[in-house]
C-alpha cells in the first residue's frame, strides 16, 4: 500500500485533507477515499500544510465545498484543481 | 477485544459509582473563595472550586448557578462537601439538596462570624470529612456505572478525520452495555443541525434539539458584531485548516459515532431517562462545557482535540485524545492517547476505539490522566446574563 498523503471522507467531496506534514507544489499525492476505501491521485498546485485542504476539482465562486458528503461552505474566489482551499477563498453560509 | 465487564470505583450511599473520591470545598458565591482556598490548604486530601460567581443573579441564571453548585457536589466521584457561603439561605438551599444523595455535607456561612473563624471552624470539619474519605476502598462496578461526557477542543481537520470518530467508535460499542453518554456543544453542531437533529431517538426530541440549537443560534446572531471569525472557527481551528463552522460541526459531530440520543438536557442537568445517549444544552467552550456535565453526574471525560487543548476539570477525570502527529509530538504531556496512526492507516478506527475503552477503564481505575498530573482543574460558570 502506498503511504496516504491525502484523506477524503467521502465520494462526493470536493476536497481532501493532507495527511502528511506538508505537500509541496507539483508533488503527485496518493489520496485515500474512506467511504469506500478506493484510491486516487492528484497533482498539487501548491505548498499545503497538514490538516489544510486541496481542491480536488476545478471550483468557480459560488461553488458549494462538500466535505463528509455535506455542504460546508461557498467558494469565494475560483478555485483551480490541486490548489489549497481555506479561508482566502471558502466563506461559511451561516454567519 | 472482548470489553471489560467492570472497573474499580467508589460506591456511593445514593447507588452511583465515582471514579474519584474527592473531598470538595464549594464556595457559593466569590467573596467565599479566600475562606474555601484557606481551608484547602490547611487540609490535606480536600480541594476547593473557586469560582467568579454567586452574587445577586436572578431568574434562569440564578437557577443555573445553584443546578451547577448542586450537582458538582452531588457528583459520585465527589465523596463529601463543605459548602462556604456570605449568607446562609443559599448556602443551605444547596446542602439540602446535595444531601439527598445521603454523602456528608455541611455548610458554613461567613456573615458575622468572619473569614479566621470560619476557616478554623471549616477546617475541622474538612479534617474529618478527608479522613473519613481516605478510608473508601474501590470495589468492582459494572461498567454500566460509567458516566461518559464528550468534548472536543483545539480541533482541527485530524479531530474529524479520526479523534471525533475514535471517540464514535467507542460510543458505538459502549452503549449497548448500558452507559450514560453526554454530547454537548450547541453552537458548534451549526451546519450540521438539521443532520443532528434527526439523531432523535423520538420526534419529541428531535423538537426539543431544533428549538435549543434555534435559540442559541438567534442569540449569537443577536450578540454578533462580525462573521464570528475567531470565535467560531477560532484561530487555532483556522490554522490547523478548519475554514467554517459548518466544516467544524461535521467533524464535531462524529464523536456520537450511529447513536442516537434520548433527550435534550438542560446545562447541568442531570439526564433520567436511563442509559443512553444525552444531548446537553452547553457552550462549546471548552472548561464551561465540562463543568456543565461534570454537574450533570457524568464521572468520567473524553476530550479529542487537534491542535492540543490542555483543560482538566477539578473532579471528572478529562481524558485528551488527538490524531494530530505533530500535536502528539510537541504536547505529549497533555495527550493520553495518540490515535495519530489513523491518518498514517497504520491503525484502523476499530483498533483506535479499543485503545481508548482500556484508556477509559485504566482512568476509571484509577490512573491519572495528564491533566491530572499538569494540576489543571478548570471550574467555570456558565452565566446566561448580567446580574442585577
Amino acid at each position: 500500500m502506498a503511504n496516504t498523503d491525502i484523506i477524503i471522507h467521502d465520494e462526493k467531496d470536493n476536497v481532501g485533507v493532507v495527511v502528511i506534514e506538508k505537500i509541496t507544489p507539483n508533488q503527485d499525492c496518493n489520496c485515500w477515499i474512506m467511504e469506500n476505501d478506493k484510491s486516487a491521485k492528484i497533482l498539487s498546485k501548491s505548498e499545503i500544510p497538514l490538516g489544510h485542504k486541496i481542491a480536488m476539482i476545478d471550483l468557480k465562486e459560488g461553488d458549494t465545498i462538500l466535505k463528509y458528503g455535506h455542504d460546508i461552505g461557498k467558494v469565494v474566489k475560483n478555485i483551480n484543481k490541486g490548489e489549497h482551499v481555506h479561508v482566502h477563498n471558502v466563506k461559511t453560509k451561516k454567519w | 477485544m472482548e470489553i471489560p465487564k467492570s472497573f474499580l470505583g467508589y460506591k456511593r450511599e445514593n447507588g452511583r459509582a465515582g471514579t474519584r473520591n474527592h473531598v470538595i470545598i464549594l464556595p457559593v458565591d466569590d467573596i467565599s473563595n479566600a475562606c474555601a482556598e484557606a481551608v484547602s490548604n490547611n487540609i490535606k486530601g480536600t480541594i476547593s472550586l473557586p469560582h467568579s460567581y454567586g452574587r445577586l443573579q436572578f431568574g434562569a441564571d440564578l437557577e443555573l448557578h445553584f443546578r451547577t453548585m448542586i450537582g458538582t457536589g452531588k457528583n459520585p466521584n465527589v465523596a463529601a462537601v463543605i459548602v462556604i457561603g456570605i449568607e446562609p439561605k443559599w448556602t443551605k438551599r444547596i446542602v439540602d439538596a446535595i444531601a439527598k444523595t445521603g454523602k456528608p455535607v455541611e455548610g458554613f456561612s461567613i456573615e458575622g462570624v468572619g473569614d479566621i473563624d470560619t476557616i478554623a471552624k471549616v477546617s475541622k470539619k474538612a479534617q474529618e470529612f478527608s479522613m473519613w474519605a481516605s478510608e473508601k476502598q474501590r470495589e468492582e462496578c459494572p461498567i454500566s456505572d460509567l458516566w461518559i461526557s464528550v468534548k472536543c477542543g483545539e480541533s482541527d481537520t485530524t479531530s474529524g478525520l479520526a479523534s471525533n470518530p475514535t471517540v464514535g467508535n467507542l460510543m458505538d460499542k459502549l452503549e449497548p452495555l448500558g452507559v450514560h453518554l453526554c454530547f454537548g456543544e450547541t453552537s458548534e453542531l451549526t451546519g450540521a443541525e438539521t443532520v443532528c437533529a434527526k439523531r432523535g431517538k423520538t420526534p419529541e426530541a428531535q423538537k426539543k434539539f431544533m428549538k435549543t440549537w434555534s435559540d442559541y443560534n438567534d442569540f449569537i446572531l443577536k450578540e454578533a458584531t462580525n462573521d464570528l471569525s475567531e470565535s467560531q472557527p477560532t484561530a487555532g481551528n483556522i490554522a490547523g485548516g478548519l475554514t467554517t463552522i459548518e466544516e467544524k460541526a461535521f467533524g464535531n459531530f462524529q464523536k456520537i459515532g450511529s447513536r442516537k440520543f434520548i433527550d435534550v438536557l438542560e446545562p447541568a442537568e442531570e439526564p433520567t431517562k436511563g442509559k443512553g445517549l444525552y444531548f446537553m444544552d452547553t457552550s462549546s467552550a471548552a472548561a464551561e462545557c465540562v463543568t456543565l456535565q461534570a454537574a450533570g453526574g457524568f464521572n468520567i471525560h473524553l476530550f479529542p482535540t487537534g491542535q492540543g487543548n490542555i483543560i482538566g476539570n477539578p473532579i471528572e477525570p478529562v481524558i485528551k485524545l488527538t490524531a494530530n502527529p505533530l500535536t502528539a509530538k510537541t504536547m505529549s504531556e497533555h495527550i493520553d492517547v495518540d490515535v495519530s496512526k489513523i491518518l498514517s492507516r497504520e491503525m484502523n478506527l476499530d483498533q483506535a476505539g479499543d485503545e481508548l475503552i482500556k484508556s477509559t477503564i485504566k482512568v476509571a481505575n484509577g490512573r491519572l490522566t495528564c491533566a491530572e498530573a499538569l494540576g489543571h482543574k478548570e471550574f467555570v460558570m456558565t452565566k446566561l446574563y448580567r446580574s442585577a
